[in-house]
C-alpha cells in the first residue's frame, strides 16, 4: 500500500453525536463569584462547603493556565462558559426511576446504558450524570446492604458530610494545578464511593457522564475511599454531541487506599473528538490522583483514551504506604487533528513500593500525541521499583508521537526500567494479513488490538469489548 | 491455471523481470531456480500484491482473471496464497487469531459460512500434528519469537489450513537444518493434489531433494533461460547457473 493511500483520512461516524432535547435550566455564561454562590445555593450546600469553593476561586483567580504541554489551542474565555445547566426537574431530590424524564431514559437506553436496574448490565451499578447533575443511581439500596456508599458527591455532601471533609481535595489540593483549582470552584457533580473496611464491593461500579447542553462546561468531581482491606473497581465512560464549539471539560478525581486496600480505575474516553478540520470537539484538562495511604495498597489507573479534541491528563499515584502499589495502564488513540498529552506520575514515598505503566498511543491523520510521564523515588523509598513501557505507533506519516519520560531518583536503592519503542505500522504487517484473504480494515484493526494487547486485558471483561469495537471507530478509514 | 506472459517489472526504476513468461497447469509443482538477485523473489511478490513493484508491460492471469487488477486480499481469496521467506511479526495477535480470520474472511469472500470454533479447532489440531508443531504455537503471536524453522513451519501450516490453489512457497527452505526441511517438504508434499498447484522458489537444489518438481525453470537476469524436468535442477547443482547462462548465450 503506498503512503499516499495511508494518509487518507477520516471518515469516522461519531455514533454519540446527537443532541437530546430537553429542557434545561442553564446558567447564562460568566464566572464569579455569584455564579458560585447559585451553583452551590441550586445544590442546597451547607455554608462551609460554599466557603470551600470560594476560596479554590480565590486561589484560581491568582493562577496561570499552564503552558507546558505539547499542545496548541486558542486561549479558553472562562467568561463566555456557562457553568450550569440541569435537565428540568422537580426540585426535591428524585425517589425512585419513575420520575426521571423518560428523554433521559432514552438518551442512556442509546448510549448503551440502560438505567433500568431490571434492565441494566448484569453486575454493574451505574451513576448517571447529565450535564451538571446526577441523574439517577443505579443498585443504591443493593450496594448499601454490603456496607458500600454510591451517589453522587452532591447526595454526599448531604449525607455523608464527615466523611466529604475528611477527603475532599486531600489528595488533589485546591491549588495544586490551575484546571483543578477551577474544578474546585464551580464542581456540579460526580460520584462519590465508599466501601469500608474489610469490604469487597459486590459489583462493579461506574459513572457515565454526558454532555449535552451548548456552551455548558462539565466539571466534575469524583471520590473514591477504600479503607482497610476494601477493594472496588470503578469504571467511568463518557460521550458529548457533535457540536461546531468546544466545550471545556475538567474534571478531577481523587483515590484514598488505606492498608490492603485495592482500587482499580478504568476509564473509556470518548468525548467527541472534533471533525477531520479539527472544528468542535471537547477540550479534557483533567486531574486524576490516588492516593496509596496505607501499606500494601494498591491503586490500578487503566485508561483508554479516543475522543476529545485536546487532552490533558496523568493519572498518578502516590505512593505513600510500605510496599505500596502504583500502575498505569494506557491506550490512546488521536485521529483527524486530535492532540493530546498525557501520562502518569508515580511518586514513590514509602518503602518498597512498586510501579507499573504501560502506555500505548497510537497516532493516525494529522493527530499529535505525547506521552508524559514521570518517576519520583523518595529518599526514604528504599528498594522502590519501577518499570515502565511506552510504545507508539504511527499509521500514515502526517502524525506525530513524542514521549517526555522524566525521571528523579533520591535514593541508590531504586530499580527503574523504562523501555520505549516507536514503530509505523508495519505495510509489511498489513501486507502479511491482506495476502492471507484479510481485508485491510480488518487487517489494522487486528494489528492495532494486538498492539493494545497489554492494556486492555486490565479492563473489566464487560468493557474490554466496548473499548476494541471503539478503537475499530477511531481508526476507521484510517488507512486508505 | 496461472499464466504469466512477457512481465516485465521494475522496482525503484530498475527493472528486475524482463520479459518473464510461465505457464503453471492444475496438479504441477514447479520450481524456479536462479542465481541471487535474478528476480525469484519479485515474482512471486508481484503475483502476491505486494507494494512497490511496478508492472510495465505484460500480465498475469489466473484462473482466466486478471490478478492485476485484484486487491491483495482478493487474490488470497481467490486461491493465491504466498509463504515468505521472512514472515513479519505480529505483537499481541494469536496465531490462532490470524489463521480463523482468514480462513473465514476466505471462506465468506467464496460465498460460503464461517466456520464454527470446534470444528476450526479440530482442523487445525490436525495440521499442527501433521507439522509436529506444539498446540501452544496457537496461543503465541504471530511470528513472535519464533525461530526461523519455527516461522517455516507456520506458514506451511498456513497453507494446509488455507488450502489454496495455487501455494507459492518463497525460499521456504533458507535456514532449515534437516530435520526441519524434511518437516516443511512433508507438508508441502500434502498439499499435492491434482486441482492444486504448487509454485516454489529457491536457490538451492537440496529442497528439491525431498519435494520432486514436474517442472524447473531457470531464471537468470529477470528471464526463463532454460526449463525441464527434476533433472535439471540436479544439473545445475552440479554446474552451477554459469554453465547454463553460458550455455543459454551460445
Amino acid at each position: 500500500m503506498a503512503t499516499e493511500e495511508m494518509e487518507q483520512l477520516v471518515t469516522r461516524e461519531y455514533k454519540e453525536g446527537f443532541v437530546t432535547d430537553i429542557e434545561s435550566d442553564t446558567l447564562p455564561p460568566g464566572l464569579n463569584e455569584d455564579t458560585i454562590a447559585f451553583i452551590s445555593n441550586k445544590k442546597g450546600e451547607p455554608e462551609w462547603m460554599l466557603e470551600w469553593r470560594l476560596d479554590a476561586y480565590r486561589q484560581w483567580l491568582k493562577m496561570k493556565e499552564p503552558s507546558w504541554a505539547h499542545l496548541d489551542y486558542p486561549p479558553i474565555d472562562y467568561q463566555a462558559i456557562s457553568y450550569f445547566s440541569a435537565p428540568k426537574r422537580p426540585e426535591d431530590m428524585l425517589q425512585s426511576m419513575d420520575e426521571v424524564d423518560p428523554k433521559l431514559l432514552e438518551t442512556y437506553e442509546k448510549l448503551g446504558i440502560p438505567l433500568h436496574e431490571r434492565a441494566a448490565l448484569a453486575g454493574v451499578a451505574v451513576d448517571a450524570v447529565f450535564d451538571s447533575v446526577s441523574v439517577t443511581t443505579t443498585f443504591k439500596e443493593t450496594l448499601l446492604e454490603a456496607g458500600v456508599i454510591f451517589c453522587s458527591i452532591s447526595e454526599a455532601i448531604h449525607d455523608y458530610p464527615e466523611l466529604i471533609k475528611q477527603y475532599l481535595g486531600t489528595v488533589v489540593p485546591k491549588n495544586d494545578n490551575y484546571f483543578a483549582a477551577l474544578n474546585s470552584a464551580v464542581f456540579t457533580d460526580g460520584s462519590f464511593v465508599f466501601v469500608p473496611k474489610g469490604v469487597k464491593c459486590p459489583m462493579e461500579l461506574s459513572t457515565y457522564f454526558r454532555i449535552n447542553e451548548a456552551n455548558t462546561g462539565q466539571f466534575e468531581r469524583t471520590l473514591i475511599i477504600c479503607e482497610d482491606q476494601a477493594e472496588v473497581s470503578y469504571l467511568e465512560g463518557c460521550t458529548a454531541p457533535m457540536r461546531d464549539e468546544n466545550q471545556l471539560h475538567a474534571a478531577v478525581v481523587e483515590l484514598v487506599a488505606l492498608d490492603d486496600a485495592y482500587i482499580k480505575y478504568s476509564t473509556v474516553q470518548n468525548w467527541y473528538p472534533g471533525d477531520e478540520n479539527g472544528v468542535g470537539g471537547i477540550y479534557n484538562f483533567v486531574t486524576k490522583r490516588g492516593d496509596c495511604r496505607g501499606d500494601r495498597s494498591r491503586i490500578s489507573w487503566t485508561q483508554v483514551e479516543t475522543g476529545s479534541a485536546i487532552t490533558w491528563k496523568y493519572p498518578s499515584c502516590m505512593l505513600r504506604g510500605k510496599d505500596s502499589v502504583g500502575e498505569f495502564y494506557s491506550v490512546a488513540v488521536t485521529n483527524g487533528r486530535q492532540q493530546a498529552d498525557t501520562g502518569t506520575k508515580m511518586v514513590h514515598i514509602g518503602e518498597g513500593s512498586r510501579s507499573y505503566i504501560v502506555a500505548k498511543g497510537i497516532s493516525a491523520g494529522r493527530s499529535d500525541q505525547s506521552y508524559r510521564g514521570l518517576v519520583k523515588i523518595g529518599p526514604r523509598a528504599k528498594g522502590a521499583r519501577n518499570f515502565t513501557q511506552c510504545d507508539s505507533l504511527l499509521i500514515g506519516d502526517t502524525c506525530g508521537a513524542h514521549t517526555f519520560p522524566y525521571q528523579e531518583i533520591n535514593n541508590s536503592t531504586a530499580t527503574i526500567e523504562h523501555e520505549a519503542t516507536t514503530s509505523k505500522i508495519g505495510e509489511d504487517q498489513l501486507f502479511y494479513c491482506q495476502s492471507r484473504g484479510i481485508s485491510e480494515e480488518d487487517a489494522v484493526s487486528m494489528i492495532v488490538n494486538g498492539f493494545c494487547k497489554d492494556v486492555f486485558q486490565e479492563l473489566p471483561m464487560e468493557f474490554a469489548v466496548e473499548a476494541e469495537a471503539l478503537l475499530g471507530v477511531t481508526l476507521e478509514g484510517a488507512v486508505g | 491455471m496461472l499464466e504469466v506472459k512477457d512481465l516485465h517489472v521494475t522496482v525503484e526504476g530498475n527493472e528486475i523481470l524482463k520479459g518473464l513468461t510461465l505457464t503453471i497447469k492444475k496438479g504441477e509443482v514447479h520450481a524456479i531456480m536462479g542465481p541471487n538477485g535474478a528476480g525469484k523473489s519479485t515474482l512471486s511478490a508481484v503475483i502476491a500484491g505486494k507494494d512497490g513493484y511496478e508492472v510495465t508491460q505484460g500480465s498475469i492471469t489466473f484462473e482466466g482473471k486478471d490478478v492485476l487488477e485484484m486487491e491483495i486480499e482478493e487474490r488470497a481469496q481467490a486461491g493465491l496464497l504466498l509463504g515468505f521467506q521472512y514472515p513479519v511479526e505480529i505483537p499481541g495477535v494469536k496465531n490462532i487469531y490470524l489463521l480463523k480470520s482468514a480462513l473465514n474472511a476466505q471462506r465468506v469472500a467464496r460465498g460460503e459460512e464461517e466456520m464454527s470454533a470446534p470444528e476450526f479447532l479440530k482442523l487445525v489440531r490436525e495440521k499442527l500434528d501433521y507439522m509436529k508443531m506444539d498446540p501452544s504455537f496457537l496461543q503465541r503471536a504471530v511470528n513472535e519469537g519464533f525461530s526461523g524453522g519455527e516461522k517455516k513451519r507456520n506458514e506451511i501450516l498456513q497453507m494446509l489450513v488455507l488450502q489454496p490453489k495455487l501455494a507459492m512457497l518463497d525460499e521456504i527452505d533458507s535456514g532449515l537444518d534437516i530435520d526441519a526441511m524434511k518437516v516443511v517438504a512433508d507438508g508441502v508434499n500434502s498439499l499435492r493434489a491434482e486441482e492444486r498447484a504448487i509454485l516454489i522458489v529457491t536457490h538451492y537444489q537440496r529442497l528439491l531433494d525431498y519435494i520432486t518438481p514436474d517442472k524447473v525453470h531457470v531464471l537468470v537476469d529477470g528471464r526463463i533461460v532454460k526449463t525441464g524436468d527434476a533433472e535439471l535442477a540436479k544439473e545445475l547443482e552440479a554446474n552451477g547457473y554459469e554453465g547454463i547462462e553460458e550455455g543459454s548465450a551460445a
